[in-house]
């Protein structure tokens, strides 16, 4: 399936019994009928409090809830702002290439 | 390691044992599209630290990390991972490595404030990713240390990339060898671009590490931390070392740690 808005391929997930698509190049996600309220539902049956995150990390960003309807990353993975200058930082270039 | 006329000698770590090395070697020998093949098939000792000849092959530019051959690499990872291990092989060795990393961190730096995230992220850990116990996977072939640096391509034109490197080599969970680039996306460092050029490589090749459709992280949550808390491991005792603050990746790494704790990990599929 082409993303209805920048025409690259889009990418099924299922989460929770729910199917969605996410574009891989603009990230949009496309809900087909029924699945907004299928996610509404999940999501008020994930009313229980997340535990606090740990005290060492004052600065982290809250922890993102395991939200059923989550994309990609893992629940402890970094908000996904788009900050891949990352990309260009030496330490990182050295980190792909190393044990 | 020394390169001489085309030929690349390596050295391997003092204490390297032979009958763990001789078999990965030959492993190499016998997946001549997948693993580069050595000149020779078995090490030689050299003064006391075992020695292994390797064609030489162009590597991966480490100043371009767009020309990153993310599908060819995780081609030859779905390649080895569904070839049956030609010769028994001892178990990979990743989780050794990282386990050996957090030692060093909890040995050197006690009382770095990034130290007790990290301890705190590798004790939540099932067992086998702290290599405290077997692996749950006794039979797929593992590369165990899998990263940019381990590909190359020798030097005639029409020759693709092969991975390198067989010291930690060996019979594993897969989900491994994917867990360095899921690392690195997960913590926001890898472009979610990159990521799913490898992952779909991955599963286009067959790769038996993630499931073929739905949720890759069902298997890859676990190994995924583990070198989350290894890199971030080994960047805190280097930076301690150095007498030097953590850099920002670093800290995206210790960061991602601490964020572990707040969410448990996913129950294994059955």
């Amino acid at each position: 399936m082409q993303c209805p808005k920048c025409r690259a391929p889009m990418h099924t997930y299922n989460r929770n019994g729910v199917q969605i698509e996410q574009c891989t190049g603009c990230r949009g996600i496309f809900l087909d009928y029924g699945e907004l309220e299928s996610l509404t539902r999940l999501e008020s049956q994930w009313a229980q409090p997340a535990p606090p995150a740990p005290p060492a990390a004052p600065a982290a960003p809250a922890p993102p809830q395991a939200y059923p309807a989550a994309p990609q990353p893992p629940a402890w993975g970094a908000p996904h702002a788009g900050h891949y200058g990352h990309r260009r930082h030496k330490s990182f270039g050295h980190m792909l290439f190393s044990s | 390691m020394v390169h001489h006329a085309g030929t690349v000698a390596k050295a391997h770590a003092p204490g390297t044992d032979p009958t763990h090395l001789t078999p990965r070697l030959a492993t190499a020998a016998h997946l001549p599209g997948v693993l580069l093949p050595p000149l020779a098939p078995t090490p030689v000792d050299l003064r006391g630290r075992l020695v292994t000849h390797w064609p030489y092959g162009t590597p991966v530019d480490p100043d371009d990390p767009d020309a990153a051959p993310w599908e060819a690499a995780a081609t030859l990872l779905a390649l080895l991972h569904r070839t049956p291990a030609p010769v028994p092989v001892p178990p990979m060795r990743g989780p050794a490595k990282a386990a050996h990393a957090v030692a060093a961190l909890r040995a050197t730096a006690p009382g770095h404030p990034a130290t007790a995230p990290v301890l705190r992220a590798w004790a939540a850990l099932p067992a086998w990713a702290r290599g405290e116990a077997p692996m749950p996977d006794t039979v797929t072939l593992c590369h165990g240390d899998f990263h940019l640096g381990q590909l190359v391509r020798p030097p005639s034109p029409d020759a693709s990339w092969l991975l390198i490197d067989i010291d930690d080599l060996g019979t594993g969970v897969p989900g491994w060898d994917l867990a360095r680039p899921a690392a690195w996306y997960a913590c926001g460092l890898l472009a979610p671009d990159e990521w799913h050029r490898f992952l779909t490589a991955y599963r286009a090749a067959g790769g038996p590490a993630v499931p073929r459709d739905g949720d890759p992280w069902s298997t890859l949550d676990a190994p995924a931390r583990a070198l989350t808390a290894q890199t971030a491991a080994r960047a805190v005792t280097k930076a301690v070392a150095a007498d030097r603050p953590l850099d920002e990746v670093e800290r995206s790494l210790v960061d991602a740690c601490a964020r572990m704790g707040a969410v448990r990990p996913p129950s294994p599929p059955g």
